[in-house]
């Protein structure tokens, strides 16, 4: 199992939970397999080519998988991935 | 340089920073020499500003070009109630100048925007980002690139917080991540709650504003390990902390491997662009009436259906009788409109009711359906004055 922490903005597409527990050999898979748990969090993560938005980065452990293999880095027991979306506070 | 000396009241003041024996008088002559320009007095520019002038930075830019407002007193702790419709640059100045008189401040009652950044910031050491949207944090992060000034970040949405120090000079003389190295692109407008929209928890600017001033502090002074090349994340609501390792993006326009951006771009067209690719039709014309309109209507008796599509916690705040259906469940109360007289839609700005007149323009065969412009907010300032606006 891997687990993939939700951050607070986020929690609102995802029945409020902090975190999820499942399954996945890759990030893509690990995010795919989140998006169908809480099919809301969908429009916020995927852009419309199906590729992960340019404003929401995704960290396993404290390193950008930016800086692995993208979303295709492979995922080992007990791998803790973050989700961090751009926010500005007050106006849009 | 000329020498910088302080007085007896000085010495007293600063008095626990000269006992620090990392810190001593050596940093509080840096900080007195140093120009600090804080961006957006709000919610993180109020503790900024306060911490950083308590701590005698020798002079202090602020910009903001806004009114202090009620709804801003439940976390921008620098105005008092008697503020209310006062410019803020000029409370903030009162109040802080009340604080410590030994500290100079240049006020920029104004908008900052792609005209007058370089002009106002190439004029300031580091700048604090205090600002609340994110044309302004790109405007912000791409002026501090191409004018080689550091940019302590904090930014906050809810019960989330995130800080950095972006563009930080290393002792090699390399530059650290900016802000375009951790996020290339904003969301697509809409797609993220605003925090007049969403909320936010009063005292987390006050938490991540704090963190800001500190490394405002640390940049000018040289002491400790600055958030360079780091994102501090906050969750306020589960009391977590984390932090990450930001590195360089070899496409970053500005200092990637091929930069193309030699100069500040137009940051409202650059945010809104990105909405261009999902929805053309985004800005779309939709039918509406004003307040004053719909005033009428009600005065004379216009049969006609009222939809408030905000959340039931912001109905309960304030309302106008209508019939509450939030706007992520309005398809699945299609049948609850009556398509036999005129719709009204109603949300706290207008903007959520403008997407839903919009998507049941296209998804429905309902003919008559208008947006409230300017929503409960424009009833309030201009029908119903005895209502909050919030």
């Amino acid at each position: 199992m891997i687990t993939i922490f939700i951050p607070t903005p986020l929690r609102r597409f995802a029945s409020e939970q902090t975190k999820v527990s499942l399954r996945a050999k890759t990030v893509a898979e690990a995010v795919q397999s989140l998006t169908s748990i809480h099919p809301a969090l969908k429009p916020y993560l995927y852009d419309e080519f199906d590729a992960i938005r340019k404003h929401v980065r995704l960290y396993l452990g404290e390193e950008d998988v930016r800086e692995k293999q993208g979303i295709e880095t492979t995922l080992k027991e007990g791998d803790e991935l973050s989700i961090i979306p751009a926010i500005a506070g007050g106006k849009n | 340089m000329e020498e910088i000396k302080f007085s007896k009241e000085e010495l007293e003041r600063y008095s626990r920073h000269l006992i620090i024996p990392e810190f001593n008088i050596a940093g509080q002559k840096k900080l007195k020499g140093a120009r600090v320009l804080v961006v957006g007095t709000g919610g993180l520019g109020a503790p900024l500003l306060l911490y950083l002038t308590a701590a005698g930075v020798g002079t202090i830019g602020i910009v903001d070009f806004d009114v202090v407002e009620n709804s801003n007193l439940q976390r921008q702790v620098l105005f008092t109630t008697a503020d209310v419709g006062r410019p803020k640059v000029e409370a903030a100045k009162e109040r802080l100048s009340a604080l410590n008189p030994f500290v100079k401040f240049e006020l920029f009652n104004l908008h900052l925007n792609s005209s007058n950044a370089m002009d106002i910031i190439s004029k300031f050491d580091v700048v604090a980002d205090g600002t609340d949207n994110f044309p302004t944090r790109y405007l912000v992060n791409d002026a501090c690139v191409l004018l080689d000034k550091v940019n302590v970040f904090a930014s906050i949405f809810r019960f989330e917080g995130q800080a950095s120090v972006f563009n930080y000079q290393f002792e090699n003389g390399s530059r650290g991540p900016n802000y375009r190295d951790l996020f290339p692109t904003p969301p697509p407008p809409g797609l993220v709650p605003s925090c007049a929209e969403g909320g936010v928890l009063g005292v987390l600017p006050g938490i991540m504003g704090s963190m800001q001033a500190n490394e405002v502090i640390k940049v000018i002074t040289g002491v400790g390990e600055p958030l360079a090349g780091k994102l501090f994340q906050f969750d306020a609501a589960e009391f977590k902390t984390r932090i990450f390792k930001l590195t360089l993006d070899p496409e970053n326009p500005l200092t990637g491997e091929n930069p193309t951006q030699k100069e500040l771009i137009d940051y409202e067209f650059f945010c809104n662009a990105q909405t261009h690719s999902i929805s053309k039709e985004e800005n779309g014309v939709v039918k509406e009436i004003t307040v004053n309109q719909l005033n009428d209507w009600i005065t004379k008796g216009k049969k006609f259906q009222l939809i408030d599509v905000r959340e039931p916690y912001e109905f309960d705040i304030v309302n106008l009788g209508g019939t509450l259906i939030p706007k992520n469940q309005i398809l699945e109360h299609i049948d609850d409109l009556n398509a036999d007289n005129d719709i009204v839609i109603l949300c706290r700005s207008g903007k959520r009711s403008h997407d839903v007149v919009k998507l049941l323009d296209h998804q429905t065969h309902l003919k008559n359906i208008y947006n409230l412009k300017g929503g409960i907010l424009a009833w309030a300032k201009e029908i119903d004055t005895s209502l909050p606006q919030y």
